[in-house]
C-alpha cells in the first residue's frame, strides 16, 4: 500500500513499494496521459512533477514519492482553462503523433517555472526528452512565443 | 474504378492477400457513394455516401482509412474531402471506420494501408469524390425541397442558397433527404487553382487531446476485466522456446497467467503490467537458439562484402551502355565502398495491442499502419470468420513503417485466446521492443565511377550487396526473385528514379537476406540508397576537381524535377557565396516516393570529431502540397529521424541477437542537436508525390558530404559514433 498525493488528490494504492511511479499512476491510479517509453529515465516520455520538479517517474519508486506532490499532465490545467504550455503547443501544433508531448509538456512547464523567459541555451539544456518524430522545431517556437508573450 | 467487377468473396484469399500484400486485394474493390438505402453513423446521423456523415447540428463527419501517426494525414485527407464538400472547416470533425466495417460493406473505404507515403497520394483521388458527390447530393436535396433545379443553388461553408428565392439552408437541414438521393455518377473535380482549404496550413484536428493526455493510444485501452500481458520472444531471431519453469512465479503478486505464445515466446498475464513484467523477468525459459546463433555483426558483414564482387549473381535494376568497358577504357577511375546498418524503429510507443477473444468474436484495439493487415492477422490468429472479427484503430505511437507489421496483433491475439472471455492487453517493454523489430535492411555499396580525359562522368557501376525487405514480408512481390524496391532512389524509372544521365551506367543489387527480419522504414531503401549515391557523387565531383553542385547539374539536364529542387535548396542555403569562417556546406538530392527533394547542411566541426549542425536547408516538390504546415513538419522531422540513425543509430548482431535494448545503446537526437530546418516547398502540379518519407534521403548525406568539406575524411560507414564522431 502506498499513499499518494497526485494532481491534489490522495490515492491510497495496492503497490509495491518498489513500483516505480509511472506504473503506479498509469496502472493504479488510472491516469494514462503520462507514458512509457523506455523506463530506463532516458526519454522523457513520463515526466511528472514532483514538488514542482520535472522528474521521470519510471526511475522514482513509489516509496520515493510518497509524501511528495506529484502533478501529471492531466493535473496541469487549472480547472477548464489550459496551462499556457498546453495553450501554446495547441495555438503553435506542436505534437505530431503526440506520444511524447505530455513529457515535453511537463518538462517545458517546470522550465518555464523557473525561467520565464529562457534562452536557447536554457532551452537546449532542460529539455532532454526525446521526440521521434522531430517536433522540436515547433517545441523551441512555442517556448519562445510563451516567454515572449 | 468505381465499379469493379467483383468476384465472389473468397475469405481464404481475402485474408493471404491482406497479410502479404496490403494492398491490391484478393477481391474486388466498390466505392459506392450513397444510395437509396440510409446507411446511418453510430449515433443514428445520416451517411451522405460512405465517406460524409452530416449531423443535424450540421457537424461534418469525415470518415479517414489511413492512419494518423503523426504526419498529418487525417488531417490533410480531411481538407481534400472538405474542399469538394463545400463544409465549414470549423464544424469538421472525423472518425475511423473498422477494418471489419470494410470488408462488410465491399471495402468501401479502399486501402487502408498507411506506409510508403501513400496515405494521401493513393487516396486523394477517391476521397475527393467523395466529398464532391456528397456535396451535389446535398444541393440536390435542397433544390428538391425548394422545387428548384439545382442548377439555380449554390454552396458555400455548408449553407445552401437559391439567390433568385432568397432561401437558405444548411447541410445538417438536408442530410437526411440527401442520403436517400441517387449519387450522381460523374462528378467534376475542383481546379487546383480554386482550391481554398487544400493547400492551406491549417491547424490539425487532433491536438488538442495531444496537449492534455486524453488522446488514447493504444497502450491506454481500458476494458472491464481486463489483464495485462508481457512477452519475452527467442532473443535469436527463428529460435524457440525449449522449457520455461512456470512453477517459479506462480504466487507472485498479481499472476494470472503463464504461457506459450507460438513457439518462440512466452507471456505473463498478471492484473498490472508491472507485475506481469516484473514476473516475466524472474521467469526461467530455456530458448532453443538453433543456429542462428552463430551469426554475428562480422559474420554478415563478411557474408555482404562477398556480393560486392562482380563475380556473384546479381539483379539488375538499371543499366544503360556498357559500364564494364567504359571503366576499363577510362582515363580516371574513381572507387568506394560504403555500408548502412540495422537500424530499429524505436516509435515512443512500444507495440502493442489488446485482444478480447470469446468463443463467437475476437476483437483488437490498437495503433496500426494497416487496419486491413491487422484485421486478417486477427482473422488468421483467432481462426474466426471476417464477421466475427474487427479491428478498433485507435492513435498510433510512431508508426514508421513497423506498425504495418502485424506480429504485435497475432501475439495479443495468441494471448487472449487462451483466456477466453477476458481482455488482454499485451504491451512490449522498451527491450523488447529493440530487441525484435523488423529492422532497416543492412546492405553494402560498391560503387565505381569512371571519366574520360576531359573529366566527364562516362561510367557509373552501383553495385548493392544485402537485405531484401520484400524476400522477407512481399514475397509475392518479387520478379523473378529480384525485389523491384531494393533500386528505390537509382531506379531507371517510377516513383524513385535516379536523377543522373550517365552513358554506361549498371545499378545492380546481389541479395542476401540475414535472418535479422527487416521490415519498411521511414524511407528504407531510398535512405541508404541516396546516402550511397550522393556521398558518391560528391567523391565523384571532388575527384574531377568540380564543384559538388555544378557537377551534380551536368548530369541532370534530362531530369528538371530533380534539378529544380537541387537548385531551390542551392539558393536558398547561398551556395555560390562563401559559408562563414569555419562554416562547411554538403548537399543532396534524391527522388523517393513520387517526390523530387534535395537538401544541404552548413556544419562546424571541432577536433575533427564534433560536429554541430548549424543550419539545414530542404526543398520538397511533391505535385501538391496539401497542408504546408504540415509539409514542413515531415520535412523536419525526417531530419532529425534520418540524423538520429546516422549519429546514433545502428543495431549490431551478436549469438544471433540485438545488441541494442534500449534508448541508452540506440540514442535519439535531442532540441539542442538539431538546427531550425528551413523548407522551400515548390510543388510544380500535375502529379501526387508521398511527402512523410522522401526527405530522409538527403538528411545524412547532406552531412556527412559537408563533414567532408570540413575535414577532407570520407565517412563510408554509419553509424558516426562507430567512428568516434559525435554531436558538438
Amino acid at each position: 500500500m502506498a499513499n499518494l498525493t497526485i494532481n491534489g488528490k490522495t490515492f491510497t494504492l495496492d503497490v509495491e513499494p518498489d513500483t516505480p511511479l509511472l506504473w503506479a499512476i498509469r496502472e493504479n491510479a488510472g491516469l494514462t496521459g503520462t507514458k512509457y517509453g523506455c523506463g530506463i529515465a532516458q526519454c522523457g516520455a513520463c515526466t511528472v512533477h514532483m514538488d514542482g520538479v520535472a522528474t521521470r517517474s519510471c526511475g522514482i519508486s513509489v516509496a520515493e514519492a510518497e509524501g511528495k506532490k506529484i502533478t501529471t499532465i492531466e493535473g496541469l490545467a487549472s480547472g477548464s482553462t489550459l496551462h499556457k504550455v498546453q495553450q501554446a503547443w495547441i495555438a503553435k501544433d506542436v505534437p505530431q503523433c503526440g506520444y511524447c508531448q505530455s513529457g515535453m509538456i511537463m518538462a517545458v512547464a517546470a522550465l518555464l517555472n523557473e525561467k520565464p523567459k529562457p534562452t536557447d541555451a536554457d532551452i537546449d539544456e532542460a529539455i532532454t526528452n526525446i521526440c521521434r518524430c522531430g517536433t522540436f522545431q515547433q517545441v523551441r517556437e512555442a517556448i519562445h512565443t510563451i516567454a515572449s508573450a | 474504378m468505381n465499379k469493379h467487377v467483383s468476384p465472389k468473396m473468397n475469405r481464404r484469399a481475402f485474408v493471404i492477400g491482406t497479410a502479404a500484400v496490403g494492398t491490391g486485394l484478393a477481391i474486388g474493390l466498390d466505392l459506392p457513394f450513397g444510395g437509396p438505402a440510409v446507411v446511418r453513423a453510430a449515433d443514428g446521423s445520416p451517411e451522405v455516401n460512405a465517406w460524409v456523415v452530416i449531423r443535424p447540428d450540421d457537424t461534418v463527419v469525415i470518415r479517414i482509412a489511413r492512419s494518423e501517426m503523426g504526419q498529418g494525414s487525417l488531417t490533410g485527407l480531411a481538407q481534400l474531402v472538405a474542399e469538394e464538400l463545400e463544409c465549414d472547416w470549423s464544424k469538421v470533425t472525423t472518425e475511423y471506420p473498422t477494418p471489419g466495417q470494410s470488408v462488410a460493406r465491399k471495402r468501401v473505404w479502399g486501402d487502408f494501408s498507411t506506409g510508403g507515403s501513400r496515405g494521401i497520394r493513393s487516396s486523394q483521388d477517391y476521397v475527393r469524390k467523395g466529398g464532391a458527390t456528397a456535396r451535389v447530393m446535398l444541393i440536390q436535396a435542397a433544390a428538391d425541397e425548394w422545387k428548384v433545379p439545382a442548377s439555380e443553388c449554390t454552396v458555400a461553408k455548408g449553407v445552401i442558397t437559391h439567390k433568385a428565392s432568397g432561401k437558405t439552408t444548411t447541410y445538417g437541414r438536408v442530410a437526411e433527404a440527401a442520403a436517400k438521393l441517387t449519387p450522381p455518377t460523374e462528378v467534376k473535380l475542383k481546379d487546383p487553382k480554386d482550391w481554398t482549404i487544400v493547400g492551406k496550413g491549417l491547424l490539425r484536428l487532433d491536438t488538442a487531446d495531444k496537449t492534455t493526455g486524453t488522446m488514447v493510444y493504444g497502450i491506454d485501452i481500458k476494458l472491464p476485466g481486463m489483464l495485462n500481458a508481457a512477452i519475452k520472444d527467442c532473443p535469436v531471431f527463428g529460435g524457440k522456446v525449449k522449457s520455461f519453469d512456470e512453477a517459479k512465479i506462480t504466487g507472485m503478486k498479481g499472476v494470472k497467467k503463464v504461457v506459450k505464445v507460438g513457439d518462440s515466446a512466452v507471456a505473463v498475464v498478471a492484473d498490472t503490467w508491472w507485475q506481469a513484467k516484473t514476473a516475466l523477468e524472474a521467469l526461467p525459459i530455456v530458448w532453443d537458439e538453433g543456429d542462428n546463433a552463430k551469426v554475428s555483426s562480422e559474420t554478415i558483414a563478411k557474408w555482404l562484402a562477398e556480393g560486392l564482387d562482380d563475380a556473384q549473381p546479381a539483379y539488375v535494376g538499371n543499366k544503360n551502355g556498357d559500364v564494364k568497358a567504359a571503366i576499363a577504357s577510362a582515363a580516371k577511375k574513381v572507387e568506394a565502398v560504403y555500408n548502412y546498418p540495422y537500424q530499429n524503429h524505436a516509435t515512443m510507443e512500444p507495440m502493442n495491442a489488446t485482444a478480447l477473444y470469446t468463443t463467437d468474436k475476437c476483437e483488437v484495439w490498437c495503433g496500426t499502419q494497416n487496419g486491413e493487415a491487422a484485421f486478417a492477422a486477427v482473422l488468421e490468429a483467432s481462426g474466426l470468420p471476417a464477421e466475427k472479427c474487427d479491428v478498433h484503430k485507435v492513435m498510433l505511437g510512431g508508426g514508421f513503417g513497423r506498425r504495418g507489421m502485424t506480429d504485435y496483433v497475432r501475439q495479443a491475439v495468441a494471448i487472449a485466446k487462451q483466456m477466453p472471455g477476458t481482455p488482454i492487453k499485451l504491451l512490449w517493454s522498451r527491450e523488447e521492443d529493440m530487441t525484435h523489430g523488423k529492422y532497416h535492411p543492412i546492405t553494402q555499396c560498391k560503387m565505381t565511377g569512371a571519366f574520360d580525359a576531359d573529366n566527364n562522368l562516362v561510367a557509373l557501376h552501383y553495385r548493392l550487396s544485402g537485405q531484401s525487405i520484400l524476400f522477407s514480408v512481399r514475397p509475392d512481390a518479387l520478379q523473378n526473385g529480384m525485389d523491384p524496391a531494393a533500386f528505390q532512389g537509382v531506379a531507371q524509372s517510377g516513383e524513385a528514379a535516379l536523377g543522373y544521365s550517365v552513358p554506361n551506367l549498371l545499378v545492380e543489387h546481389s541479395m542476401r537476406n540475414p535472418h535479422v527480419p527487416p521490415g519498411f522504414w521511414r524511407g528504407v531503401n531510398v535512405n541508404h540508397n541516396a546516402i550511397y549515391m550522393e556521398c558518391f557523387m560528391d567523391e565523384l565531383a571532388h575527384a574531377a576537381g568540380q564543384d559538388p553542385l555544378e557537377f551534380r547539374r551536368k548530369l541532370m539536364g534530362k531530369n528538371p524535377k530533380h534539378l529544380a529542387v537541387l537548385n531551390a535548396v542551392a539558393e536558398k542555403i547561398g551556395w555560390t557565396t562563401p559559408a562563414p569562417q569555419g562554416v562547411y556546406r554538403g548537399i543532396a538530392q534524391v527522388m523517393g516516393y513520387g517526390s523530387y527533394v534535395a537538401g544541404a547542411a552548413e556544419i562546424s566541426v571541432t577536433d575533427g570529431s564534433k560536429i554541430k549542425v548549424l543550419r539545414i536547408v530542404a526543398s520538397t516538390d511533391p505535385g501538391y502540397v496539401v497542408n504546408p504546415a504540415q509539409v514542413e513538419r515531415q520535412i523536419a522531422g525526417s531530419f532529425v529521424y534520418g540524423l538520429s540513425a546516422l549519429f546514433y543509430g545502428g543495431c549490431t548482431v551478436k549469438d544471433g541477437r540485438i545488441e541494442q535494448t534500449n534508448f541508452d545503446t540506440f540514442n535519439s537526437m535531442r532540441i539542442n542537436e538539431m538546427p531550425k530546418v528551413e523548407s522551400v516547398m515548390v510543388p510544380s502540379g500535375g502529379f501526387w508525390g508521398g511527402v512523410g518519407e522522401p526527405t530522409i534521403g538527403v538528411a545524412a548525406p547532406a552531412v556527412l558530404n559537408a563533414y567532408f568539406a570540413a575535414t577532407g575524411k570520407r565517412i563510408r560507414s554509419v553509424p558516426l559514433r562507430d567512428q568516434n564522431i559525435s554531436f558538438a
